[in-house]
C-alpha cells in the first residue's frame, strides 16, 4: 500500500508543481508529464504484484470525517482496473505533452495538467477505497477534474454547452450513489465497505440505485446522453482518459455492489443483459449516422459498455442459476472487455487526435486520404478499428469470445435455465450483430478519413505527428495485437479478480484456454497466411511496372475529390435498415431546374432519448422552477428574511 | 441571583431596543459599540468561579474590537460615503419597536423550554441573548442602508457571545475569538464594499440592488 500512497502523492505533488510552474508552457508539460508517468508505472508495478501473487493489500487509517475511514485497499479486481488507469494515463500523459503544445495556445498549461493529474489520482482512489465517504469523495473529484478538462477550450460555445451537460449528468448520477450510500450505512453505522448492511431496504431498491448512479458514469443507455457531448469536446488525450478508463469506474463500482449481495436474483442479470443489447445495439447505430470523428468514437464506447454490460449479464446469470463455469466466463469477459476497450478506445480517440492535430478537423466529410500522409496513424488506427469490430486475431476478439462461450453454456442445456434459448439469443446474436455493425461503421470511418482523396485543403497538407503522438499509439496498438496472441493466458490471468466476485475453481479458467488456444492458432494460420500472400504479391510485381492512375470515373471528364464516396452516404443503406430506432431527417434544397446552381442535403440523426426523454424533462423542470420565480425579489433584506423565518420555524418546530 | 447581572442584562435589552427606534446612524453604531461593553462587563459577572486572567484579557480584547475598532471603522465608512445619516426603514420605528417587544416575548418563551445543561438561573441570560440575535435579523431585514445590515450581524454577533456565556465555561470564548474573527472581516470587507457600491451608484440602498438580479 505504501507504493500506491507514494503513486498517488507523486500524481498529486506533480499536478501543483505544474501548477505553480505554469508560467513556462514546456516545463509544466513536462512536470505534469513526468509525474503522470512515474505515478502510473509504480501504481502498475503494485497492481501487477497484486494480481500475480493474488494478495490483497489493504490500509486503514483514522480520519475525523463523520462514518469516514481512510480505509483503502488493492485486491485483485481493482488492481484490474489499476492496471487500465495506470497504463492509459501513462500513454495519454506522453501524447498530451505535444498535443497541448499546439492544441492549447494561449491556454495555462499548468492548470490542463493540475487536473489531468487529479483525474488519474482520484480514479485510482476510486477503485482503492474501501470506504463509502471516501469513495464518493473520489468519485466527486474525478467528475470535476474531468469537467475541467472537458471545458479547456471554453471559448467555445459547444464546449460550454457539453460541460453543462456532463457536469448535470454526472451530478444526477452521483444522487443516487449518495442515497445508495446512505442505505447501505444506515443498519450498520458505518461507511466501510467490508461491514456495510444491505438489510436496510429490499435489494431491488439497492439494484436500481447503483444501476442508475453507477451505469450514468458507465454510460448505458439510456443515461448515455453526455458522452457524445463531453468526448468530443474534450482534448484527444483526454478523451482516451475519460472514454477509455473513466466510465469503467462505473463497471467497478457495479461489480463492487455485486459482492454485498449473497444471491443475486435472476432478474438482474436479465437487466444486464437487456440494457447491453440495447447499449450494444443503439450505440453502434447512432455511431454509423454520426458526421465528427470524435462523436463516433463516443457513440462506440456506449456500445462497447453494452458489450461489458453484456458480459456482466452473463455473469450474474450464471451466479444465480449456480452455474459457476457461465458465471466465470461471463465476468471473465466481461472484465477482460474492460482491459480490451480502454486499449483500442484509447488508441482510437488518439488516432482521432493525431487526424485533429494534423489537418485541423474532425468531421469525416473535409477528411480523406490520410494514409499516405501519416502511416503510423492510419496503420495503428486501422489495428484499434479492426479490434474494437471485435476481429481476430486481435483483443476484441478474446473478450467478446468468452462471453460467447459463457452464453452458450446457458444455450447448451448445462443449466436448468428455463428460458436459456432467448438468453443465447440475446447474448449471441446481440454480440454479432454488434460486432458486424461496428465492422461496417469502422469500415466507414477508416475508409473515409485514410483512403480515398483528400476532400479539403488543409487535409491534402497534412502530414505525420511527431514522436511523442506516435508512439502511445504504437505501443496501444501492440498491446491489443500482444493480448490478441496471448488470449489462452487471460482467464487465468483474471482468474483471481474474478473469484473476488464468484468464488470458483480455477479449472475453469483453464478449461476457457483450450477454445481460446483453438483461436489463437487460427489467428496465427491467419496472419502467417496474410504475410505469404504479401509476399506472393511481392514477387508478382517484380520487374513489373507499377503505375497510379484513376479508377473508373463514371464518364466524367473531371473527377473531383468530392465527388467520393462520403462517410453519410457509405452509411445510408444500413442507417435506412435501421430507421425506426434512429429516425434519421434530412434537409434537403433539391436542385431546380436544367442547369442547377444551388443544392444542399443536410443529414442528421439526432439522439432519440435526447430528444424524447431528457429535453421534456428538463423544460418540465425550468417551467415548474419558473413558477418559483417571484421567490427571487433582488432585495438581500428579502433573502435574509427567508434565512430567519426557516431558522425560526425549525426553532420553535424543534421546541413544539 | 445577582442584582449586577440582571441590571445589565435589563440594559442590554434597552439597547437592542433602542436601535430598533433610533433614526440616526452614528447612535445605532455607538449603541452597538455600548453593547460589546455592557457584554464584556457581563462576562466578567457571568462566571461563577472568580475572574482570570486569561478571561480579562479576552474580554479586554473583544472589547478593544467590537466597541472600538469596529464602530471607528463603521463611523468612517459612514463619513467617507457622505450618506444622510438617517436610517431609512423599510418597517417605520413604531411597528419596529413593537415587532422588537414581540421578539422579547418570543425569546422569553423560547428560552424557557430550551433544553438547556446548565441551571434554571440563567435561562433570563440566554433569553436575553436570543432576542440580541433576533434583533440583529431584524434589523437586516427591515433596514435599507447597508452599514445598518452591518450593525445587524454585529447585534447578532453580540447575541452569539451572550448565548455562549450563557454556558459559564471558558471554551466559548475561544469559539468566541472565531466567530469575532469572521465578523471583523465581514464588517471590514462590508466597509470597503460598501465605499465602491456608493462609488458606483450614488446610494447604498440595497434594495436598489435589486437592479442586479437576473
Amino acid at each position: 500500500m505504501v507504493w500506491f500512497l507514494t503513486a498517488l502523492a507523486l500524481l498529486l505533488l506533480g499536478g501543483v508543481l505544474s501548477l505553480v510552474l505554469s508560467r513556462s508552457r514546456k516545463t509544466a508539460s513536462l512536470v505534469g508529464a513526468i509525474s503522470a508517468s512515474a505515478g502510473g508505472a509504480v501504481v502498475l508495478l503494485q497492481s501487477f504484484d497484486v494480481l500475480i501473487s493474488g494478495q490483497s493489500q489493504s490500509l486503514r487509517l483514522a480520519w475525523s470525517v463523520p462514518f469516514g475511514s481512510a480505509n483503502m485497499a488493492v485486491d485483485p479486481l481493482s488492481a484490474v482496473f489499476a492496471v487500465v488507469i495506470a497504463l492509459v494515463t501513462m500513454l495519454a500523459a506522453v501524447y498530451g505533452t505535444e498535443y497541448l503544445r499546439t492544441h492549447a495556445d494561449k491556454k495555462n498549461l499548468g492548470v490542463s495538467w493540475f487536473f489531468f493529474n487529479l483525474l488519474t489520482a482520484s480514479m485510482l482512489m476510486v477503485v482503492a477505497a474501501r470506504n463509502g465517504v471516501l469513495f464518493l469523495i473520489s468519485w466527486e473529484l474525478m467528475s470535476l477534474a474531468s469537467f475541467f478538462l472537458v471545458t479547456q477550450e471554453d471559448e467555445k460555445e459547444t464546449v460550454r454547452r457539453a460541460g453543462w451537460i456532463y457536469l448535470v449528468a454526472m451530478h444526477v448520477g452521483t444522487a443516487f450513489l449518495l442515497v445508495l450510500f446512505l442505505l447501505l450505512g444506515k443498519d450498520s453505522g458505518t461507511l466501510d465497505f467490508d461491514r456495510l448492511s444491505t438489510a436496510a431496504a429490499p435489494s431491488w431498491v439497492f439494484f436500481v440505485l447503483a444501476v442508475v448512479g453507477f451505469g450514468t458514469k458507465a454510460g448505458f443507455i439510456p443515461m448515455h446522453v453526455w458522452l457524445p457531448e463531453a468526448h468530443p469536446a474534450a482534448p484527444s488525450h483526454v478523451s482516451a482518459v475519460m472514454s477509455g478508463v473513466m466510465i469503467k469506474t462505473g463497471i467497478y463500482g457495479l461489480l463492487r455492489m455485486l459482492t454485498l449481495f449473497g444471491s443475486l436474483p435472476a432478474w438482474w442479470g436479465w437487466t444486464f443483459v437487456g440494457i447491453g443489447v440495447v447499449s450494444g445495439v443503439m450505440g453502434v447505430l447512432y455511431a454509423l449516422a454520426q458526421h465528427d470523428l470524435k462523436r463516433l468514437l463516443a457513440y462506440h464506447s456506449v456500445e462497447n459498455i453494452g458489450i461489458i454490460a453484456l458480459g456482466l449479464g452473463v455473469g450474474v446469470l450464471g451466479i444465480s442459476y449456480k452455474s459457476s463455469a457461465m458465471a466465470a466466463l461471463g465476468l471473465t469477459g466481461c472484465l477482460l472487455h474492460v482491459i480490451n476497450h480502454a486499449l483500442f478506445k484509447s488508441l482510437l480517440f488518439l488516432g482521432a487526435g493525431s487526424v485533429l492535430h494534423a489537418t485541423g478537423t474532425g468531421e469525416l466529410d473535409r477528411l480523406g486520404g490520410l494514409l499516405k500522409r501519416m502511416p503510423i496513424t492510419g496503420a495503428t488506427f486501422l489495428v484499434g478499428s479492426a479490434a474494437i469490430s471485435g476481429l481476430p486475431p486481435l483483443n476484441g476478439f478474446v473478450s467478446e469470445f468468452l462471453i460467447c462461450l459463457g452464453a452458450m453454456i446457458g444455450l447448451s442445456g448445462q443449466v436448468s435455465l428455463t428460458a436459456s434459448p432467448l438468453m443465447g439469443v440475446l447474448v449471441v446474436g446481440g454480440l454479432a450483430l454488434i460486432g458486424g455493425l461496428a465492422a461496417a461503421c469502422f469500415t466507414k470511418a477508416l475508409g473515409v478519413v485514410f483512403l480515398g482523396e483528400p476532400r479539403s485543403g488543409d487535409v491534402a497538407e497534412a502530414h505525420e505527428v511527431g514522436r511523442a503522438m506516435r508512439w502511445p499509439m504504437i505501443v496501444l496498438a501492440g498491446l491489443c495485437v500482444l493480448i490478441g496472441l496471448t488470449a489462452p493466458l487471460w482467464p487465468v490471468v483474471l482468474q483471481p479478480a474474478v473469484a473476488a466476485i464468484v468464488p470458483q475453481q480455477s479449472s475453469i479458467a483453464a478449461e476457457a484456454a483450450r477454445p481460446l488456444t483453438g483461436v489463437v492458432v487460427g489467428s496465427c494460420i491467419l496472419l502467417g497466411l496474410v504475410v505469404v500472400l504479401v509476399q506472393v504479391r511481392r514477387q508478382l510485381l517484380v520487374r513489373r511496372r507499377v503505375e497510379q492512375a484513376v479508377t473508373w470515373d463514371c464518364g466524367y471528364t473531371a473527377p473531383a475529390p468530392r465527388m467520393q464516396y462520403t462517410a453519410s452516404s457509405f452509411a445510408r443503406p444500413l442507417v435506412l435498415l435501421f430507421r425506426l430506432f434512429l429516425q434519421p431527417r434530412d434537409d434537403i434544397d433539391r436542385p431546380q431546374g436544367l442547369f442547377p446552381k444551388h443544392a444542399v442535403l443536410h443529414t442528421h440523426a439526432p439522439d432519440l432519448f435526447r430528444r424524447y426523454v431528457y429535453e421534456p424533462l428538463f423544460a418540465a423542470i425550468v417551467w415548474t422552477t419558473s413558477k418559483l420565480r417571484w421567490l427571487q425579489e433582488g432585495r438581500i433584506q428579502i433573502y435574509v428574511l427567508y434565512i430567519a423565518l426557516t431558522i425560526f420555524v425549525l426553532f420553535i418546530w424543534k421546541l413544539r | 441571583m445577582n442584582v449586577w447581572l440582571d441590571t445589565l442584562l435589563v440594559l442590554l435589552i434597552l439597547t437592542n431596543l433602542h436601535m430598533l427606534g433610533s433614526s440616526r446612524i452614528t447612535a445605532c453604531i455607538r449603541t452597538v459599540a455600548c453593547q460589546a461593553v455592557l457584554l464584556a462587563a457581563i462576562s466578567l459577572l457571568a462566571q461563577p468561579d472568580g475572574i482570570g486572567l486569561r478571561l480579562l484579557l479576552l474580554a479586554a480584547v473583544t472589547t478593544t474590537i467590537k466597541a472600538g475598532i469596529l464602530p471607528w471603522l463603521l463611523q468612517r465608512a459612514v463619513r467617507e460615503v457622505g450618506v444622510q445619516t438617517e436610517v431609512e426603514p423599510i418597517v417605520g420605528f413604531t411597528t419596529s419597536l413593537l415587532l422588537g417587544l414581540g421578539l422579547l416575548g418570543a425569546a422569553l418563551h423560547v428560552a424557557g423550554r430550551l433544553p438547556l445543561p446548565n441551571d434554571a438561573g440563567t435561562s433570563f441570560l440566554v433569553a436575553v441573548a436570543l432576542f440580541t440575535m433576533m434583533v440583529g435579523l431584524l434589523l437586516i431585514v427591515s433596514r435599507r442602508k447597508a452599514v445598518m445590515q452591518t450593525l445587524g450581524y454585529l447585534a447578532m454577533e453580540n447575541g452569539i457571545y451572550a448565548f455562549g456565556l450563557a454556558f459559564a465555561i471558558e471554551e466559548p470564548l475561544l469559539v468566541e475569538m472565531g466567530v469575532l474573527l469572521d465578523v471583523f472581516v465581514a464588517v471590514f470587507v462590508m466597509g470597503i464594499a460598501i465605499h465602491h457600491i456608493s462609488r458606483e451608484f450614488d446610494h447604498i440602498d440595497t434594495d436598489r440592488l435589486a437592479a442586479l438580479k437576473d
